[in-house]
């Protein structure tokens, strides 16, 4: 329950706290003791890494997400042009195969902004939650939202234009989007409008690919122009609300990125290509307080730690219900 | 490239501070520009049948467009930006292409997943979507005692109306059905609700169903007093107009002697 509580407040937007002597179990202790010494083990690991470094593997977990996440959206796409009616609506609302869906975040808003519990909305609103708690609350994020494929592109030139000292990346404060959250739920309430909608780069470019673009182009163009120049996956790390409502969806979640302290030998690879890095404070040399741990609810599951990971200490697992808390 | 003095973790710290207020400031005060289109009324759209008032309607719509894939003349628009608030939200543009209830069933209102479309009415005639309002009695056709020969809005217009004596099932392009009237009443012929008023009078409700008959009817053609005893006749919009629009689509003179006027129209939720 501590676990979950820890994971639920850095997902807010506490920075993960240092486990004091009492939080480690025996055996991590004595792991974090042997791990010191082994030199070896050490070099053989940076000859690992540094030859990955030369020699570009294909990141696997990537590759499977961007066909999964390009084959969601095509199924809108052709849906409509094409007429065959399996997925019919957009990312906001649908129905597959006739079957009620409901984005969760845009329900929210229009429940908020209408002030009245629609029962088809209501159904398809349950029918996403189940879904997305199984599967791991914001892996919607990495797996299916438009944004994030073009988000990662973006980073793509960021860290390359970074590594050529062109551009710095500009830090915000990640309370900043538990703020974003509460503030457009109020605007909801109070404007009576789905505020956030007119924004959300997610909905706009789900309509855009099935209806055709328009002018809110211009919108998400600034905002990925706003992370390459200025500061890296500025709007999932630090803004989207879609992201945070996902993330409490998720938290209990049995699909879960896995970590083993056995073989982690704090090489911090993992934290380089973390969309969200807080999670994976836990590899942290001396910061995991037992042999195998799970990954926070802001984690996104998008698999590009587990591909980094020189020593294969960490992994996507779908885990049985007793040893989720 | 001159060295820049190294920052202190305070001085970072409160930096990353006042950047964050101001992401936050910059991204809830662009989407408050929201309202500015909204409030000043700039997008007063004709919406799709069963549409409730303006604001209950931007309030639940989810903006997925699931109206606009099931409409068989694809009426149905979304908005985008430039209608703020309003984005996603689907609306008519009815010179361009109006609702001419080819689908029967009025499809839209059964795809809608929140009942921004209100799930409470079941045929045409109890849509309200707006009122049409006769804005250039001077250009009618009619009025001028002049018929209409050829293609109604030339060979290039793509809008398309259903006419059940060609294929109940497909509307087809306008362009593909040139008229050839004495004096021209495509206003009253093409009207949805006369067409079934009519269909109904023969014995024929649509589908077989009295239910489909529209109590009132709602555009006819009047004669106009004139000194040199030729024929004229006006067109007059009556309180069985549902403001689908189709009179303001098939005026075949240049600029449409019709507007529609969603201000006074539409549902509100039970």
């Amino acid at each position: 329950m501590n676990k979950l509580f820890e994971s639920l407040t850095v997902m807010l937007g506490k920075d993960p706290k240092r486990p004091t002597k009492e939080d480690f179990t025996e055996q991590a202790i004595a792991l974090h003791k042997v791990q010191r010494g082994d030199k070896d083990r050490i070099a053989h690991i940076h000859a690992e890494i540094a030859h990955k470094k030369a020699n570009k593997i294909p990141e696997k977990w990537r590759r499977r997400r961007w066909a999964v996440l390009i084959a969601a959206n095509l199924l809108f796409v052709l849906s409509y042009k094409l007429d065959i009616q399996v997925l019919e609506g957009a990312l906001t609302a649908s129905r597959f195969v006739g079957f009620h869906m409901a984005d969760l975040n845009s329900a929210l808003q229009v429940m908020l902004a209408y002030k009245q519990v629609l029962i088809n909305l209501l159904i398809g609103t349950v029918t996403v939650l189940i879904f997305w708690w199984l599967l791991g609350g914001r892996t919607f994020c990495s797996w299916v939202c438009p944004y994030h494929l073009l988000a990662e592109w973006a980073e793509i030139l960021h860290v390359k234009l970074a590594e050529k000292k062109l551009v710095t990346d500009h830090p915000f404060d990640r309370r900043g989007r538990t703020v974003f959250w509460i503030v457009f739920a109020i605007l909801a309430i109070v404007t009576g409008y789905t505020v956030f909608e007119t924004i959300s780069p997610t909905g706009i470019l789900s309509r855009a690919l099935i209806y055709g673009p328009g002018i809110a182009m211009v919108w998400v163009a600034t905002l990925l122009l706003f992370e390459i120049f200025y500061s890296r996956r500025a709007w999932c790390r630090y803004a989207c609300p879609i992201g945070l409502t996902y993330g409490l969806v998720g938290a209990t979640s049995p699909l879960k990125v896995t970590y083993d302290l056995n073989t982690c030998f704090h090489e911090a690879e993992c934290q380089k290509v973390c969309e969200v890095p807080h999670v994976l404070d836990l590899v942290v040399k001396g910061r995991a307080t037992d042999v195998y741990l799970n990954v926070g609810a802001d984690c996104t599951h998008c698999g590009r730690c587990v591909d980094a990971c020189p020593t294969g200490s960490l992994n996507l697992e779908f885990k049985g219900l007793g040893e989720l808390l | 490239m001159k060295n820049k003095p190294r920052l202190s973790r305070s001085e970072k710290a409160r930096r990353q501070f006042l950047r964050t207020i101001g992401l936050g400031v910059g991204v809830v005060g662009f989407s408050l520009l929201g309202f500015v289109p909204v409030l000043g009324r700039w997008s007063e759209r004709v919406r799709p049948p069963g549409a409730l008032k303006e604001q209950e309607f931007l309030a639940s719509c989810i903006k997925c467009g699931q109206c606009v894939q099931v409409c068989p003349v694809n009426a149905i628009n979304l908005a985008n930006l430039e209608d703020g608030f309003g984005i996603g939200a689907p609306y008519i543009d009815t010179r361009a292409q109006a609702c001419d209830f080819s689908c029967d069933g009025l499809q839209c209102v059964l795809a809608c997943p929140t009942g921004a479309l209100t799930h409470e009415i079941n045929y045409s005639h109890e849509s309200d979507m707006a009122i049409a309002k006769v804005v250039g009695e001077g250009r009618c056709l009619a009025v001028q005692g002049k018929g209409f020969k050829g293609q109604v809005r030339g060979p290039d217009y793509t809008g398309k109306l259903r006419y059940d004596e060609i294929d109940r099932w497909n509307p087809i392009p306008v362009s593909e059905h040139p008229y050839d009237l004495e004096l021209c009443d495509l206003c009253v012929r093409q009207c949805p609700i006369e067409i079934r008023i009519s269909q109904c009078d023969a014995g024929k409700p649509p589908s077989g169903d009295e239910n489909q008959c529209p109590p009132q009817h709602a555009i006819r053609l009047e004669p106009v007093n004139s000194d040199n005893g030729t024929v004229s006749m006006r067109p007059v919009i009556l309180d069985g107009c549902v403001g689908c629009g189709v009179c303001d689509m098939i005026c075949p003179v240049d600029e449409s002697v019709f507007e529609m006027d969603s201000s006074d129209s539409r549902w509100v939720s039970v």
